[in-house]
């Protein structure tokens, strides 16, 4: 492998990464958090790919899509919180699967009654529409490096939100001990409400930035909603930090996989989790 | 007690209709109850590990998957009786149940049921990129394994009724297994470990080897479904791994209600029944399954099985 070849698949990787964090920081949040399993975090993703489709057509720009779907996004978020998820939180969690299954069947078929079922494309944003040449034949795309530096931030974002700031010291808190939090004067079903519509619009989020990236097709959610939950159980559940350590090992073993073992790629990721969780059976930056 | 008493009434009725079906049933109808038969005992096998052992499980489908291949591969080898392979299939899907068990039964709770998956997709992925087990195309079973009796052969697998009443013949055997199991000791201090773990190891009981030995029990009616499968599709996919149909047969469990082994098999028949008859109303059946799903989450807490008088959530033992 030379070093222009290495250094896309390192690329690649941390991109694939920083998009899996996006993805199952939410999922993890949600989890750690209000301790809801939320098997539907594959379609908000999907619904964030459609959002984008359907609004750069209606917007005519992509990067007005970006808001008005991460506003429509959290909209759906606060409403199925309302209208199904809070009826969960004191029940087994084996009937959040149930449920959040029951969804993944919903969301698939009004995708499939709203767009159809063919693969759609969305063409490469300006002004990130072109690639850097590496070496004669090979070149790398820009808008890949945008979603990494877009991830970043977001990262950051995220940090900031959860250690420095009062919501995020309420959302520590109620992630530790509810009916405390509740006797402490806090609304804590506001709380909840709020952590799962941030998780719905990072997830729809991600999907939005993946839409011309990849392609927009029925069945996408799926596709990333196993590796989201490898992501998070690698990391420690609700761990924020763990989920990005564990995203960037899994998006690098994944594409690095694809290189070196091309027979077995399919195995790594799960490789490398069976192997972390019998190192650390409670992952990287879970508490014991 | 009454319910109790309710209970095996209405599942002697069912058995009693189920083996009257073929009197009225069409081809397409038998071949489908079959299919739901089988279901049903996947689904047992996992609401053992589910319902009462408190084990989740979503990787179920690894060991019903390597049976219906042992079949496959079995048949291809020139092996032709079903008084061979089907002992082999269990045992071959009970020893990967015992090599898997030993390490992930170390984890729990959330982490559990992933680890379970992962060494389901390993085994996906492996199968799938094979060529031995055929790609992802899968393999064809060219010819119905023989169930002769010292040359006679009164049961001919290639007919679609004997099928039918084969299956219906284990799924039955495999529910009153079940319920002896659950009645016995060993099945007492599962239900002892789901309850309260660390209260049975501080009364002296060796935990991991009761989980181990449940887990291989279930593993291998596991891949008794498994075998069935291929038998009556005459055919086995790397989908059949896949963590799709380990959390079909999750969702199955939840939904007939965990705990009780009658619940997994209604939830196995209400699943395949409405999904039958919402996809002769519309294309968009799904819409209308989910939306069942979701409805039975919310207004009937103790799953399927709670409209039966049967208690909510847990079971005691007795199914």
């Amino acid at each position: 492998m030379d070093f222009a070849t290495f250094l896309i698949q390192v690329l690649n990787g941390v991109q694939y990464g920083l998009l899996l964090f996006l993805i199952a920081s939410g999922l993890t949040l949600i989890f750690g958090i209000m301790g809801v399993i939320n098997l539907a975090h594959g379609s908000f993703y999907m619904v964030g790919a459609y959002l984008a489709f359907w609004l750069t057509g209606a917007l005519g720009n992509f990067w007005l899509a970006l808001p008005a779907g991460i506003a429509l996004a959290a909209l759906l978020g606060i409403a199925l919180e309302w209208l199904l998820i809070r009826h969960l939180y004191r029940r087994d969690h084996l009937y959040q699967v149930l449920l959040t299954y029951g969804l993944i069947l919903v969301f698939e078929e009004l995708r499939s009654l709203a767009f159809g079922d063919d693969v759609h494309g969305l063409a490469l944003p300006a002004p990130f529409g072109f690639s850097i040449p590496l070496t004669d034949t090979l070149s790398y795309p820009v808008y890949r490096l945008a979603i990494s530096g877009i991830c970043l931030a977001l990262a950051l974002g995220m940090y900031l939100l959860i250690s420095r700031t009062r919501l995020g010291m309420m959302i520590r808190a109620g992630s530790v001990n509810r009916d405390m939090v509740q006797a402490l004067g806090i609304n804590i079903g506001l709380l909840y409400r709020l952590v799962f519509a941030l998780g719905v619009a990072l997830a729809a989020f991600a999907g939005m930035l993946a839409a011309p990236a990849a392609s927009v097709f029925p069945g996408m959610g799926n596709q990333v909603l196993i590796i989201s939950f490898v992501v998070i159980v690698i990391g420690g559940l609700g761990s924020i930090r763990g989920a990005l350590v564990a995203a960037l090992l899994i998006g690098l073993a994944d594409v690095f996989g694809q290189v070196v073992f091309p027979q077995i790629s399919g195995m790594t990721v799960y490789l490398v989790m069976a192997a972390v969780l019998l190192w650390r059976p409670r992952g990287l930056f879970g508490v014991a | 007690m009454p319910a109790q008493a309710t209970l095996r009434a209405l599942l002697a009725a069912m058995v009693i209709a189920l083996a009257l079906f073929p009197l009225v049933g069409e081809k397409f109808y038998l071949q489908y109850a079959t299919k739901i038969m089988i279901m049903a005992i996947f689904a047992m096998s996992l609401d053992l590990l589910v319902g009462y052992t408190g084990l989740v499980s979503l990787g179920h489908a690894m060991f019903y998957g390597l049976a219906g291949y042992a079949l496959v591969l079995m048949g291809e080898a020139g092996q032709a009786s079903l008084w061979w392979t089907l002992p082999a299939a269990m045992t071959a899907a009970a020893l990967a149940a015992l090599a898997v068990g030993a390490l992930v039964l170390r984890t729990s709770g959330v982490y559990f049921i992933m680890v379970t998956l992962a060494f389901a997709q390993m085994t996906y992925f492996f199968v799938r990129d094979s060529l031995y087990f055929g790609g992802s195309d899968g393999k064809y079973l060219n010819a119905k394994p023989a169930m002769g009796l010292f040359g006679w052969h009164p049961i001919e697998l290639e007919n679609y009724l004997h099928r039918y009443y084969l299956t219906l013949v284990l799924t039955v055997a495999v529910y009153l297994l079940l319920r002896r199991v659950l009645g016995s000791p060993f099945g007492r201090v599962l239900v002892g470990i789901r309850d309260n773990e660390p209260r049975m190891r501080s009364l002296g009981f060796a935990t991991f080897r009761y989980k181990l030995a449940g887990f291989v029990l279930a593993g291998a009616l596991a891949g008794l479904a498994g075998y069935l499968t291929a038998l009556q599709d005459g055919l086995m996919n790397p989908e059949q791994l896949g963590w799709h149909r380990s959390g079909e047969a999750l969702v199955m469990v939840i939904l007939g209600g965990m705990g009780t082994l009658a619940g997994p098999a209604l939830g196995a028949a209400a699943l395949m029944v409405l999904e039958l008859l919402f996809s002769t109303w519309t294309k968009y059946w799904q819409l209308l399954l989910g939306a069942f799903v979701i409805a039975v989450v919310l207004f009937l807490p103790g799953g399927l099985g709670s409209l039966f008088g049967r208690r909510q959530g847990g079971g005691d033992g007795h199914g």
